[in-house]
């Protein structure tokens, strides 16, 4: 095991997690090894030492830990929770097992604030045990708002995306505007730079702002909607094929639920307003959340929702029970599609085109329209 | 004619449903208690349910759906904490909800029951419920006082004090045919959630078939709460769910003080507390014991023969290596 100062971190790949990661621990002066981005052959490693019915976010980032501690690392950095999702154990259950391999590596686990704020601060510490706290502390609040602006710019691409004129354009302006938000390090740069990043999305791809769009919400379990690899980049799929495509949590919302300026996020006031009349408790990860998003979409005048969760997740299990009383009640075209390590790209799409059909077919119908194919449809 | 209270007989129903009992007698309120699972009573959960929920819930539709016929509420409890800090598990949370949202549910009482709502939170539950049924406040408390004195009686009938040294003698003879000897000479611990290991329709009527070749068997219920506490203490992080605490918590005490010759784990597919505390226990029966563990995973496609073989398997194994160990 390395001695602390010499640490080499690592962590699961989670969307843009990393940007925020990397921007922190180069604050922080922590050593660090990103896993390569996850195959099938992560998920085949992943797979191969997990319980069976783990869900697939466990068997994901168990691969990407091994992959990473192969290539170096030999720190795990972890986020913990304390129920009742059983993500609260994964960092424990990847410990087991890594350790029954035979990887003699050590586990940071970062358990939310509201275990004991002071333990989750001496995590930080444990990182980088040569800043004071205070220091740490800082650099983290900033990293973080950095993040948010991350987020922001990916919100961005998503809403513009299904308006642009050449396909990819969005994209390659999301590459690059985050490139100019990257470099920023204080407070001051940051939001100086994120505007022009965001500026950037706007301005510097061609698009057609009266295209006939399809709204399509995305909610569900945050590592299905955060990790484009394990959900077949859907967001991009639709995106291309003139959707608006709007998800329910970003990256920063998925940090810090409880906090205001969410991106996507709801707040447990908003949850609890929306999602009582169906589910009216907490059960736990994002269950709550997900009846919440789905009814403010329908409010909010989507086209659909696309209901994302991992085999076997139990709180999206509970929504997933619910959710068509909330498709039938409020009239909206819900799809809920889950994956685990035996799910191809093939279906999803199969059932993504009928449902883009269906939504289209549901407009035509709404303005008095026999033929329910538009000019638009099916074309980019 | 007064209103008939059902309770489903599962999930839950298995850990309170002395409680319950007691608590809607004394005030009068007549109760159904729905049959013993059976292929009807799944087949209506199946419908009913969604595909992907874990198998004990599938029935438990099945149980309230069928009573919904019958009574005019049924009794669905929200079950969110019992013991402060740790939780049940998340479909315990949203099971009334669950329930409501198919197709013409049921009328439900769904008390929330949440320590974390104050030193009262389960009087002030059963006061909410009590009022349905009367005024009289004074008969709800006491109703209340008797369903918990009821409720830890039962707890307490259930725990076997002095289970400690696993039976030795007489092993021999449960190979050369046991007839005839009805001490049992195997301890075997079944570790997995009353509501599966106690119905005999989703355990495939496991703990009797084990009984029946004289096997003694132990179930978590059986441990003292002080033990299973006090072992629970070796998991790699405190348990923030109470039922399976209580599962591993009762594991760890026979694997660390030798009080059983294996363990088997029964699991339904696909619970997800459960795949998390497995490697836990499993782990720990191997670097503590060793004492032999055999996972079971049972759904609604279990079928008996598969069980039988690997049971006859298991205590095979459990035997020749309780010989082997004695020298005989």
């Amino acid at each position: 095991m390395a001695k602390p100062s010499e640490r080499v971190i690592t962590i699961p790949r989670m969307g843009t997690l990393q940007l925020m990661l990397e921007d922190m621990f180069a604050r922080l002066d922590v050593k660090y090894i990103m896993p390569p981005p996850s195959t099938a052959k992560t998920l085949e490693v992943g797979v191969r030492h997990s319980p069976e019915f783990s869900c697939l976010p466990l068997k994901v980032t168990l691969g990407n830990f091994i992959e990473a501690i192969e290539a170096g690392a030999d720190t795990c950095l972890m986020a913990g929770g304390c129920g009742p999702c059983r993500f609260g154990y994964y960092a424990q259950v990847q410990k087991e097992i890594t350790k029954d391999l035979g990887y003699d590596v050590d586990w940071i686990v970062l358990e939310p604030p509201k275990k004991g704020f002071i333990s989750f601060l001496r995590t930080f510490k444990k990182m980088a045990p040569h800043r004071s706290i205070r220091y740490i502390w800082r650099q983290v609040l900033i990293s973080f708002e950095k993040a948010r602006h991350y987020d922001s710019i990916e919100k961005r691409l998503l809403h513009n995306r299904a308006y642009e004129l050449e396909v990819g354009a969005s994209e390659k302006a999301y590459t690059e505007a985050i490139d100019i938000l990257r470099p920023a390090v204080s407070k001051e740069e940051i939001a100086e730079l994120a505007e022009v990043a965001l500026k950037h999305m706007d301005e510097s791809v061609a698009m057609d702002k009266t295209k006939d769009v399809l709204k399509v919400g995305i909610v569900g379990e945050f590592f299905m909607l955060l990790e484009p690899v394990v959900n077949f980049d859907i967001e991009k799929w639709l995106g291309e094929r003139g959707v608006m495509v709007d998800r329910a949590v970003y990256t920063t919302d998925w940090i810090a639920p409880s906090l205001a300026n969410q991106v996507g996020g709801l707040s447990k006031e908003e949850v609890s307003k929306y999602a009582d009349k169906y589910l009216s408790h907490t059960v736990g990860g994002d269950g709550q959340q997900t009846i919440a998003h789905t009814v403010l979409y329908v409010e909010e005048g989507f086209d659909g929702i696309v209901h994302l969760m991992p085999f076997t997740c139990m709180p999206e299990t509970i929504a997933k029970s619910i959710l068509p009383k909330v498709s039938k009640d409020l009239d909206i075209p819900l799809l809920t599609l889950v994956v685990d390590e035996q799910t191809g790209k093939a279906g999803f799409i199969t059932r993504l085109e009928a449902m883009l059909d269906m939504m289209w077919a549901r407009r035509a119908a709404k303005a008095g329209h026999d033929d329910w194919i538009p000019a638009g449809a099916g074309t980019h | 004619m007064a209103p008939t209270v059902g309770l489903p007989r599962a999930l839950l129903y298995y850990k309170y449903h002395a409680a319950w009992d007691a608590f809607f007698n004394h005030l009068g309120v007549e109760t159904v208690t729905s049959e013993n699972t059976s292929k009807k009573v799944l087949n209506i959960g199946l419908k009913a349910s969604d595909s992907e929920i874990c198998l004990p819930v599938k029935v438990f539709y099945g149980h309230a759906l069928d009573l919904g016929e019958k009574c005019d509420y049924v009794f669905i409890p929200r079950i969110v904490q019992v013991e402060k800090g740790s939780f049940t598990c998340p479909k315990f949370l949203g099971l009334p909800d669950m329930i409501r949202a198919v197709d013409n549910p049921p009328e439900i009482i769904s008390p929330t029951i949440d320590v974390r709502n104050g030193r009262h939170a389960i009087r002030d539950a059963a006061l909410e419920v009590g009022r349905m049924f009367t005024d009289d406040e004074a008969k709800i408390v006491k109703a209340y006082k008797l369903a918990m004195k009821a409720l830890r009686k039962h707890e307490k009938d259930l725990v076997k004090e002095n289970i400690e040294k696993t039976p030795i003698e007489k092993l021999k003879s449960l190979i050369g045919g046991n007839e005839g000897n009805k001490e049992p000479v195997l301890r075997i611990g079944i570790a997995g959630h009353a509501y599966n290991i106690e119905d005999p329709y989703i355990s495939l009527n496991l703990i009797q078939r084990l009984k029946d070749r004289g096997i003694e068997v132990v179930t978590p219920e059986n441990v003292p709460m002080k033990k299973i506490k006090k072992a629970a203490k070796d998991a790699p992080k405190d348990l923030f769910w109470n039922y399976e605490r209580d599962i591993l918590g009762a594991s760890y005490h026979w694997v660390k003080n030798k009080v059983v010759d294996g363990i088997i784990y029964v699991v339904a597919f696909p619970c997800g507390p459960d795949s998390t505390i497995q490697v836990f226990v499993e782990g720990y029966a191997k670097k503590e014991g060793p004492v032999p563990l055999m996972s079971i995973v049972i759904d609604e496609h279990s079928a008996e023969a598969g069980l039988v073989t690997r049971l006859e398997a298991f205590v095979d194994l459990l035997t020749e290596s309780k010989l082997s160990a004695q020298g005989v």
